[in-house]
């Protein structure tokens, strides 16, 4: 496309040049730290003293044998998957019901979407005050109707669920926004040919809008999908963790190790395994997705 | 047909009503909440019998929440300033030049993007303190610049697609260098996505709580998310100033919002990695 000229620069140059900034950035903050998370994983290190001692992959043999982190894994796969898994469902019927207009569509598009701006700390305790066991929001309804009063977060394994719920409600204004675009591209022309060819609402949708849907089914996903693994401030803000470590994501369990038991060696270790796995599941779930899309044309 | 037209929007107002109350409850009681005193021991669903603004008094006084709100603010216009300049930088030359490197660094770009802040940031937070970076300003402003980076490189690069090769030929023809392009042609063209990138980008800093918790440990230095988990500490038992605090650090949001929500969906819409 540019000949090469004396005196001017090479694509390479300039490609050399204008990213260099952005390029320094990625080294000191991201790569160096990623090699530095690994040798820290090798060592006892306790987060301040000036001393720690290499102790091989000791760190990640124990990682298999505690319950905190297999327990950790298992809620952020929870939190991960089950959020993204609605935020979809969510996401496309909202846009359904959202695309064309009628007299609530602003508001309700705005309502749904607004909550998605918050910080995901401030969304935590936003919905503390609902499902708090004294006095909670959701405890006066469910009395209200007759029920008794129940510790929402008071048990490990529905705690899980209603923190996958929350980021899942408070959330899917993301998905919805992506989802009508997605319809909005649909041309009119594919729906009218099919109504002549006599198929009815339900043959359409299955046949024209989910195909069409599915470049929006793959941005949504893996926003979703990597913002739910990652999930940090919303269980800081609702359980800490608890009741004892049972909701604790890898974010937040590296956090306490840190913090609370000073053991910064296995933390870094905790943090390589997450990093590793969160890349692995995003490549696969792109590599799967595009096939898909290209299934799809 | 009319009158299945009618019966079909009936449904769908009712649909739409039943999602608003949905969402704008925790809202609603969190406003409710915000408006009652300590004693007021009734449902969080009823409205106050009086309403009281003491507890935003309350929440302000000291002026702690107010410096928190500043100081979380000049950490977002300095990031995103960066942001927004080197990331217009590197997306020319990955938009134009698909040489092996451009194609290589655009791919490990979407990598950080990945990156779960608490993965690093042990080693993060041992290298900020090599290099002094510790309670300061620039310590966690050149972290926000670094994680909000791939996200802009992105979207600039994805929208510089956009801008036809044909005018870089004839600029280049008339005589231009390759750098002089990206001042003379591309830039003043970047106006609509710069918008995009600012909102998203600033939004996210401001939300951030991971990197803060680490780099900024003294209270002066407290931002907002960080302010506002002090108010929802174990032991303070005024939940209602916590409300009104809480209250208080989304109106920003919402007001950005009101003025510029074209902006904002759009930008959901453009950083959809694809």
């Amino acid at each position: 496309m540019f000949k090469k000229k004396a005196g001017v620069a090479t694509d390479n140059q300039v490609v050399l040049v204008m990213t260099a900034p952005a390029v320094i950035l990625m080294i000191v903050f991201v790569a160096i730290p990623l090699v530095m998370g690994v040798q820290i994983s090798l060592t006892d290190w306790n987060g301040y003293s000036q001393n720690s001692n290499y102790i091989g992959l000791a760190n990640y043999t124990k990682l298999f044998s505690d319950p905190m982190f297999m327990r950790a894994f298992r809620n952020t796969v929870i939190y991960g998957f089950g959020s993204t898994l609605f935020q979809t469902i969510l996401g496309v019927l909202y846009a359904l019901l959202l695309q064309r207009a009628f007299v609530l569509r602003g508001l309700t598009r705005t309502i749904v979407y607004l909550p998605a701006m918050i910080a995901q700390l401030l969304v935590g305790y936003v919905w503390y005050f609902m499902v708090q066991y004294n006095r909670g929001a959701l405890n006066d309804l469910v009395m209200l109707l007759g029920g008794t009063k129940l510790d929402w977060l008071g048990e490990g394994n529905r705690a899980v669920l209603i923190i996958m719920i929350i980021n899942t409600l408070n959330f899917c204004g993301k998905a919805m926004i992506i989802y009508i675009a997605g319809l909005n591209s649909i041309p009119d022309m594919y729906y009218e040919a099919a109504s002549v060819d006599g198929a009815n609402g339900w043959q359409q949708f299955w046949n024209i809008t989910m195909p069409q849907l599915i470049p929006a089914i793959t941005t949504s996903t893996l926003l979703n999908l990597i913002g739910g693994l990652k999930m940090f401030g919303l269980v800081i803000s609702t359980t800490g963790g608890g009741p004892g470590y049972s909701t604790h994501s890898l974010s937040s369990l590296i956090n306490t190790l840190y913090f609370s038991y000073q053991d910064a060696g296995y933390a870094s270790a905790v943090g390589v395994v997450t990093f590793v796995f969160i890349m692995a599941v995003s490549i696969v779930i792109r590599w799967y997705l595009a096939k898909k899309e290209a299934a799809a044309q | 047909m009319r009158k299945r037209k009618l019966h079909k929007a009936i449904i769908k107002s009712l649909l739409a009503l039943l999602i608003i109350a949905i969402h704008v409850s925790p809202f609603y009681v969190l406003i409710m909440m915000s408006l009652k005193t300590r004693r007021d021991f009734s449902s969080r669903w009823l409205p106050p019998a009086a309403a009281t603004f003491d507890n935003y008094t309350l929440a302000l006084k000291g002026g702690d929440l107010m410096q928190s709100i500043l100081n979380t603010a000049i950490i977002v216009l300095i990031a995103t300033t960066f942001i927004i300049v080197i990331g217009a930088m590197s997306g020319y030359p990955l938009a134009r030049y698909g040489t092996k490197f451009s194609k290589t660094l655009s791919l490990l770009l979407l990598g950080v993007m990945m990156v779960p802040p608490l993965s690093v940031l042990v080693p993060l937070y041992r290298e900020l303190v090599l290099i002094n970076g510790l309670n300061t300003f620039w310590g966690i402003i050149i972290l926000s610049i670094t994680y909000g980076l791939p996200t802009s490189v992105f979207m600039y690069t994805n929208f510089i697609h956009t801008i036809p090769v044909a005018l870089d030929e004839a600029a280049l023809l008339d005589g231009c260098s390759k750098y002089a392009i990206f001042f003379r042609i591309i830039m003043p063209s970047l106006k609509p996505v710069t918008a995009s990138v600012a909102i998203l980008t600033g939004i996210n800093i401001w939300n951030d709580y991971s990197f803060q918790l680490y780099v900024l440990q003294k209270p002066k230095l407290r931002t907002i998310t960080l302010m506002l988990r002090s108010f929802f500490a174990e032991g303070n038992t005024n939940l209602n100033a916590a409300a009104a605090a809480s209250c208080i650090a989304i109106l920003p949001l919402i007001v950005i919002y009101l003025f510029l929500s074209k902006y904002f969906v759009q930008g959901v819409v453009d950083s959809a990695v694809k």
